[in-house]
């Protein structure tokens, strides 16, 4: 090795070296993120919206956190308490945390449990219309022993305790903060909802609503050496493609939410060079719900739509096993990811796709599209082809009615399933209906998602967290969406098998990881054989970084932002 | 002319009742919801909590009056004492007008909105009237020239082309290709020397070319028809006859009077700039008063669309008074007393 060389090499060690020398708080100057829907409060109790719940994550944070593999790892906790370490009572009733010593707020006071009593409290105000009061339902009593301990009490037996304060939806807010804000003076509070002090590595220098955020390092952050960057504008506003345009094409951002576009613009705006497209998988499953009660426009508000126990008011065409099965057998499951997401997605033949240990594989022989076979179900079942192709039985036209949300992806997926099904001898009539209408929960409307009033409906539903037991227990009996419970309710679908029921109830019961997991299976496969909902694609949330952004480990099963403190910039 | 003024200002108090009256009823009536963009999990119960905390319990009658205390009494009390320091009654307690989506008073977004709409919205609409009026003039001067078919090109195509489409354009040719001018305009951006001036420019001049563009095409095909008209007429013949010269006569006699009509139709396109321009807000991320109006009504955020609304509405009556007394003014015909 020549001379040269060697110091050549001695500066190139060096060089690798020096950015770990210079790890100091805020060195890497100012990150610019861009989420085209814009933020409205820095306050996620108020709100609920996946946006306001990830801007506030830089400043607010929970006691644990899921990361990019969906597993939960402490954040104001020493660790995460099981039955074995002793942090779970035996009977499943109650949960005690250890909070971290020495942790302050940003404004430099201590942080202690009654804080997170506090927060529990504000959240269950009457008249305060928290967006997250779910994650507190089962909470019995909150108590402080000491000001480093947390115990939470239960109302009965809760085998997945890790719900109130855990994850970016119920963070912890600062006591001293909001104490003049509970109930009905929530929305008083301007100052406090816009910039809440918190403990995490950002805190809120100027927010303007709907339009800027800026932060500013924290620098009472628990962790000397972070966060790595100085200051963050957090810009909000615009469309998803222009969005990633901003970090792919023009590299004016480092970091862009959610970009939902056609995948062949995204794949193109990426061959510029400037960022890299990050996809992470959770629970979102687009899915076709299957209409088991008569939504006939002929029957009157009480009964539209409305399954009634004796089954007298069911589905004339889909209550037929065979109809159900064949519309599943004739979509291509393939091509729809393939048109509709590519890599941000993939074929799926679950409702329940994620955590792994819950994901069954009894029902994958649905990813392959069968014409034929579903042909043959049809014409053993007596629907025979009439002259116009459709299928007929007892003078029942094989005729349905698809609504979904207006989306131009669910648009071409409408015409694709609607071409499938024709080949089998199933006529389809489209139909879209705005979004904030459809998912409305406006018990006057005729056109929402709950009301139901269609044969077939598409569209997205996942659930947060990692535990799936309140989601699979959406298709109880007693949860079907009725007129006397103002269509509220999740069992789009209208099922009700008392056989699932007793699963539902046997999981709520159940503590054991490896029990809860078979359970959980055993209801997806009950849903999926009996075809009651057809999944479609496990979509995946997609965002994208430039490439001189390091320490991104996006997930979905949190905000994606849950390490921002870990970020830095190459150089 | 006051006593006119008065008696419209009068009159339309009664008006803008109406139009207030209308608006939030056509707001209640349409389907939308204010939980309806939240995420799948939360549950309904949870929603129906939420909808209930916002006084969507309430029956539309209370609502409505609920809300004309608010923007009438309370929140010119609450301007008031801003403006004095006084305090009027009970001050802590008075309800302003609150958004439902950011839970904070309507009125102070919209004041935190109206700079980047003035400097953007306002800035185009000035250089659209700086540039439409001598191309209109010009254009009927020597009318079937070639810079008269290069002026009617590049109006029709301004008029035709929608900005969306100039904006994409713009941002595709400068912003991509090209790397001169940002595509994201940066509200947070303070001027202190002469180079955060240069980027406020910078920033400034895609969404203010896109608005201009539109703006002066129209405001160019009137002057110029309104030259032509005027150009034909008698006194014009008899100002050359004088041995005037012809600078003086296009420039002092022709154009004041040919800009009688134009003025009224600047003044009655005034109301737009506050109101903003939703779209090319949008694609430039001005985020100002009309992306504020696109937000709320997507996040069905009643209070924040009915106030907004209603504000366009008073502009727009007060604007068309404007332009009535301007019209007296420029005109000695006229006379409305």
């Amino acid at each position: 090795m020549t001379r040269t060389r060697r110091i050549l090499a001695a500066s190139a060690a060096v060089s690798l070296l020096a950015p770990a020398a210079m790890a100091e708080r805020g060195a890497d100057g100012q990150l610019n993120i861009i989420y085209w829907q814009a933020v409205s409060t820095m306050n996620p109790f108020l709100s609920g919206g996946t946006k306001e719940v990830e801007a506030a994550s830089m400043v607010i944070e929970p006691l644990a956190s899921y990361d990019d593999g969906g597993a939960i790892v402490p954040r104001l906790v020493t660790e995460i308490p099981t039955v074995s370490n002793g942090g779970v009572s035996p009977d499943l009733t109650s949960i005690t945390w250890r909070l971290k010593p020495g942790v302050t707020w940003s404004d430099g006071t201590d942080f202690t449990a009654e804080d997170a009593i506090f927060t529990w409290r504000y959240c269950t105000a009457p008249d305060g219309g928290c967006a997250q009061s779910s994650y507190f339902a089962d909470v019995e009593s909150m108590e402080a022993p000491d000001p480093l301990t947390l115990k939470i009490t239960f109302k009965g037996p809760k085998p997945f305790p890790y719900t109130a304060l855990v994850g970016a939806e119920s963070p912890i807010i600062q006591k001293k903060q909001f104490e003049n804000c509970l109930g009905a003076r929530a929305p008083e509070c301007t100052e406090a909802n816009f910039g809440p002090i918190g403990t995490g590595p950002f805190v809120v220098k100027d927010f303007r609503a709907n339009d800027v955020i800026v932060l500013e390092a924290n620098p009472n952050y628990r962790e000397p050496d972070k966060p790595h960057f100085q200051s963050v504008l957090f810009k909000g506003g615009g469309d998803a493609a222009s969005a990633a345009r901003s970090v792919l094409e023009t590299g004016e951002f480092d970091y862009a939410w959610n970009l939902q576009i056609e995948p062949e613009v995204l794949g193109q705006m990426e061959t510029a060079g400037k960022g890299v497209v990050k996809v992470a998988f959770a629970t979102s499953v687009e899915r076709i719900h299957v209409n088991l009660s008569n939504p006939s426009s002929a029957l009157g508000p009480d009964l539209r739509s409305v399954q009634v126990a004796d089954g007298a008011n069911k589905h004339p065409i889909l209550s037929d096993f065979s109809v159900r099965k064949a519309l599943s057998l004739a979509i291509d499951r393939e091509v729809l990811t393939e048109v509709g997401y590519a890599r941000t997605g993939k074929p799926t033949c679950n409702i329940l796709p994620g955590p792994d240990i819950y994901v069954s594989t009894a029902n994958d022989a649905c990813l392959a599209q069968d014409i034929e076979g579903a042909r043959a179900l049809l014409d053993n079942a007596g629907w025979v082809p009439g002259p116009d192709g459709v299928r007929v039985k007892d003078g029942q036209r094989l005729s349905l009615l698809f609504q979904t949300s207006t989306n131009s992806v669910r648009q071409s997926f409408q015409a694709l399933i609607k071409q499938w099904w024709a080949e089998i001898g199933v006529e389809s009539e489209l139909r879209n209906i705005s979004g904030s209408v459809f998912f409305g929960g406006d018990p006057a409307s005729p056109d929402t998602f709950q009301k139901f009033y269609a044969d077939v409906q598409m569209f997205t539903n996942n659930f947060s967290g990692v535990d799936p037991e309140a989601y699979m227990a959406q298709w109880r009996c007693a949860d079907i969406p009725t007129p006397a419970t103002q269509w509220q309710g999740q069992n789009i679908d209208r099922f009700c098998d008392p056989a699932y029921d007793a699963l539902v109830a046997e999981m709520a019961r159940t503590g054991k990881l490896e029990d809860r997991a078979r359970l959980a299976k055993a209801m997806n496969d009950k849903l999926m054989e009996n075809y009651v909902v057809l999944p479609l694609v496990y979509r995946g949330g997609t965002s994208a970084h430039a490439k001189s952004l390091d320490g991104v480990r996006m997930t979905d099963w949190d905000s994606e932002l849950w390490n921002i403190a870990d970020w830095r910039r190459v150089k | 002319m006051l006593r006119f003024a008065l008696r419209r200002l009068l009159v339309s108090i009664p008006t803008l009742l109406v139009i207030s009256f209308i608006i939030f009823a056509l707001l209640d009536l349409a389907p939308s919801d204010p939980t309806a963009n939240l995420p799948l999990t939360i549950p309904p119960e949870v929603r129906e909590k939420i909808r209930l905390s916002l006084g969507l319990g309430e029956p539309f009658l209370v609502r409505y009056a609920l809300w004309l205390q608010q923007f009438m009494i309370n929140e010119p009390l609450n301007i008031l004492e801003q403006w004095t320091g006084w305090t009027i009654g009970d001050s802590e307690n008075r309800l302003r007008v609150l958004s439902w989506a950011t839970r904070s008073p309507v009125v102070d977004l919209i004041v935190a909105r109206l700079p980047q709409t003035l400097w953007v919205v306002g800035m185009s609409y000035v250089i659209a009237v700086l540039i439409a009026v001598p191309i209109g003039v010009i254009s009927a001067y020597r009318q079937y020239s070639l810079f008269d078919q290069i002026g009617t090109f590049v109006s029709m195509l301004g008029f035709s082309v929608p900005t969306f489409f100039t904006g994409l354009l713009f941002i595709m040719l400068f912003s991509v290709w090209l790397g001169w001018l940002p595509s994201i305009y940066d509200t947070t951006h303070v001027v202190r020397d002469w180079d955060s001036f240069v980027f406020q420019v910078r920033q400034m001049l895609m969404p203010t070319m896109v608005l201009a563009l539109a703006n002066a095409s129209q405001i160019s095909r009137f002057m110029r028809a309104s030259m032509l008209d005027n150009l034909n007429q008698d006194y014009v013949r008899t100002a050359r006859a004088k041995g005037m010269r012809e600078r003086t006569v296009v420039l002092v006699h022709v154009l004041r009077n040919s800009l009688i009509p134009v003025v009224t139709v600047i003044a009655l396109g005034v109301p737009t700039i506050f109101g903003g321009a939703i779209i090319t807000e949008q694609i430039f991320r001005v985020n100002g008063i009309g992306q504020l109006l696109i937000v709320g009504i997507e996040s069905a955020d009643i209070p924040l669309v009915q106030t907004l609304t209603f504000i366009f509405a008073v502009l727009i009556v007060l604007f068309n008074l404007i332009a009535d007394l301007l019209y007296g003014m420029l005109d000695p015909r006229i006379r409305y007393d």
